[in-house]
């Protein structure tokens, strides 16, 4: 994966080529007709003939346009309560019921995305960021550097991530404490960033170690290439790839984690509506009212459900050995 | 091989020292009071400050705490809650409820997990394998505590065949509903690795060998084949120890199991710091030490790996 050339050599169908220009619109199929494709360019030519690709891509989509814009979706507000309808069941008024506050469950499961998608995104651009760094650092310098971020990663990804979650939420966002809600979702978003970056930057220093010393990156020494560029220009494009994958995916996991430490109490916290609250106030109710737990649940697993599929889906276009 | 070992371990102590200090600093030395709320509706008397705060050094800087905390842990003392109950019997009587549970859940998740991975990765592009590629993606994308509430509300309160929470101390039979319920997502990950480790590894050159010189086909799968594949997998598992433990929180609180996830949370939200370093030190020592074991499990399963 670390030179492009190869793979797209490779794998490129000169036969249909002109076909699928035509389907990217008019004027760019032309150009490319030529030149040797890169590996982004090829992992899309393969993305867009997969079902998995659209399905996850339709979804995401959607719930991105919910998280932006949930008044396209429901007139209803999300926190009124009347507590004349307290738990009254689904029916055409009302398509989700009410829950036990007598609040609009179809207006709550829709702006509950919003908190989900913020924090999920927020932790996945950070923990990326932060692995990256690290990983190039580690990888390119090396000597007591590399055995110094090595050793802090192990450090932090020696603690069982929602225990470690748990301490560090209940102590920065414990009950007594009275933050407002951007607050508390950076105090959630932080506490997953320090507790997942170190694999991240695993993954990314064992392809910077791999590509260290490729020869394109002699090459670019020899000719008199700083550090900064050579990191910049050449390693980071280069050994990203694993990176975006698992970043992915990891936009999936962290709507579970956001959930899941919601519905513990420690992260998300009412009025702030987010599916992992809806839950952990439904759970009371669950024998009685089960209809309360399934609405945010589902949304909440076809969130998470969305940016697995893609991840998958992305993993297998860039991967050229399971071609 | 034994100055491996010897370096591995000489290599856990400073991760040792440094996750634990971790959580000793986030536990101890927050801003606030460490006496707010023990003593009901009203301030501690100053006697009972006084007291607490030569108990657990508590003016002492950080560090002095805590290397105090971690000699008398060394040499077996565990401390006292705020209340005065010996640690050590806590995590006594919690400690074989959870390693009760995650046995179970590792075994399910290992049993089924391997089964559907070497069924798939055998025969690719089946109707079975479409099944399993899909409801591996469903477990993964279902949070722990989506599945236990679903399975709870089915299994247990609609349909009536397993009751819906467990007594204590759980028997076996009991654990089987929250062992699935944590070991879930796991499992798919072991039915994906394998799978995908089974159908590289059947086309490679030992595996022909194997079958070219007429060994029947389950010693060519059983022996020579799943030898190799079984790497990822046993990985995976060992890594998976930690992360068990630590997701037992919250199927411990779902079920209603007394162990030490449902403890360490009641320990986190009533402040009681001493339970939760003990607590959380144990996880991370059976966490490295897992590590360790699969890492010289390596060269039981590939004799090609050598540790000098």
């Amino acid at each position: 994966m670390n030179d492009p050339l190869p793979t797209s050599l490779v794998t490129t169908p000169s036969a249909e080529e002109p076909v699928l220009g035509t389907t990217a619109g008019p004027g760019t199929g032309a150009e490319k007709k030529d030149k040797p494709r890169g590996l982004l360019d090829d992992a899309w030519q393969d993305l867009r003939r997969k079902p998995l690709f659209w399905i996850s891509a339709v979804l995401i989509v959607f719930f991105l346009v919910m998280a932006a814009m949930p008044w396209l979706f429901t007139s209803a507000s999300p926190t009124e309560g009347v507590l004349s309808r307290s738990r009254v069941p689904p029916s055409a008024d009302a398509w989700f019921g009410y829950d036990v506050q007598g609040r609009d469950v179809y207006a709550r499961v829709i702006y509950g995305a919003r908190a989900s998608i913020v924090v999920a995104v927020g932790a996945t651009v950070g923990t990326v960021l932060l692995g990256t760094l690290m990983g190039v650092l580690a990888g390119f310098r090396g000597g007591w550097l590399d055995g110094l971020v090595s050793r802090l990663g192990e450090v932090f990804s020696g603690i069982p991530f929602v225990l470690g979650a748990i301490v560090i939420l209940f102590t920065f966002n414990g009950p007594g404490s009275n933050r407002g809600a951007w607050s508390i979702m950076g105090i959630v978003i932080l506490s997953l960033i320090v507790l997942t970056w170190p694999l991240s930057m695993r993954i990314m220093r064992s392809s910077v170690l791999a590509a260290r010393e490729a020869d394109y990156i002699v090459a670019a020494r020899a000719m008199g290439a700083g550090p900064g560029r050579i990191i910049f220009k050449h390693l980071i494009p280069n050994c990203l790839a694993p990176v975006l994958v698992y970043a992915t995916i990891l936009v999936g996991t962290f709507v579970g984690a956001e959930a899941t430490l919601s519905f513990l109490g420690v992260g998300l916290r009412s009025p702030v509506v987010s599916w992992g609250i809806m839950i952990n106030e439904a759970q009371n109710y669950l024998r009685v009212s089960p209809y309360l737990l399934f609405f945010p649940a589902a949304f909440l697993v076809a969130a998470v459900l969305a940016f697995v599929m893609l991840g998958e889906a992305v993993r297998e276009a860039l991967d050229p050995k399971l071609r | 091989m034994g100055r491996y070992v010897l370096r591995r371990l000489l290599q856990l102590i400073p991760v040792f020292f440094g996750t634990t200090f971790l959580i000793y600093y986030l536990v101890w030395a927050v801003p606030g009071d460490p006496f707010a709320g023990k003593c009901g509706e009203r301030p501690c008397p100053q006697s009972y400050v006084d007291f607490m705060t030569e108990k657990f050094n508590l003016d002492q800087p950080i560090i002095v705490q805590y290397f105090t905390y971690m000699k008398n842990l060394l040499s077996g003392d565990f401390g006292q809650t705020f209340g005065g109950r010996e640690i050590a019997d806590l995590i006594a009587a919690a400690y074989p409820n959870t390693i009760k549970l995650a046995l179970v859940a590792i075994t399910i998740e290992g049993v089924i997990g391997l089964v559907a991975g070497v069924l798939t990765g055998l025969n690719r592009n089946g109707f079975f394998d479409n099944l399993v590629l899909v409801s591996t993606l469903f477990l993964i994308a279902l949070p722990t505590f989506v599945l236990g509430f679903l399975l709870q509300k089915w299994l247990g309160v609609d349909l009536g065949i397993v009751k819906p929470t467990v007594s204590n101390p759980p028997s076996f039979s009991e654990l089987i509903l929250p062992g699935f319920v944590l070991g879930s997502a796991s499992m798919a990950y072991i039915a994906r690795l394998a799978r995908t480790s089974i159908a590289e590894n059947s086309k490679s050159d030992y595996v022909r060998t194997a079958t070219a010189k007429g060994l029947p086909r389950k010693r060519v799968v059983g022996v020579h084949l799943l030898r190799n594949s079984l790497i990822p997998v046993i990985t995976y598992i060992g890594v998976d120890l930690g992360a068990l433990m630590g997701g037992a929180i919250v199927t411990e609180g779902i079920f209603n199991i007394n162990g030490i996830g449902r403890e360490v949370y009641r320990a986190i939200v009533t402040k009681e710091g001493a339970t939760v370093v003990s607590i959380v030190v144990i996880l991370v020592l059976i966490y490295l030490l897992a590590n360790l074991v699969v890492d010289l499990l390596y060269a039981a399963l590939d004799p090609r790996i050598r540790y000098e």
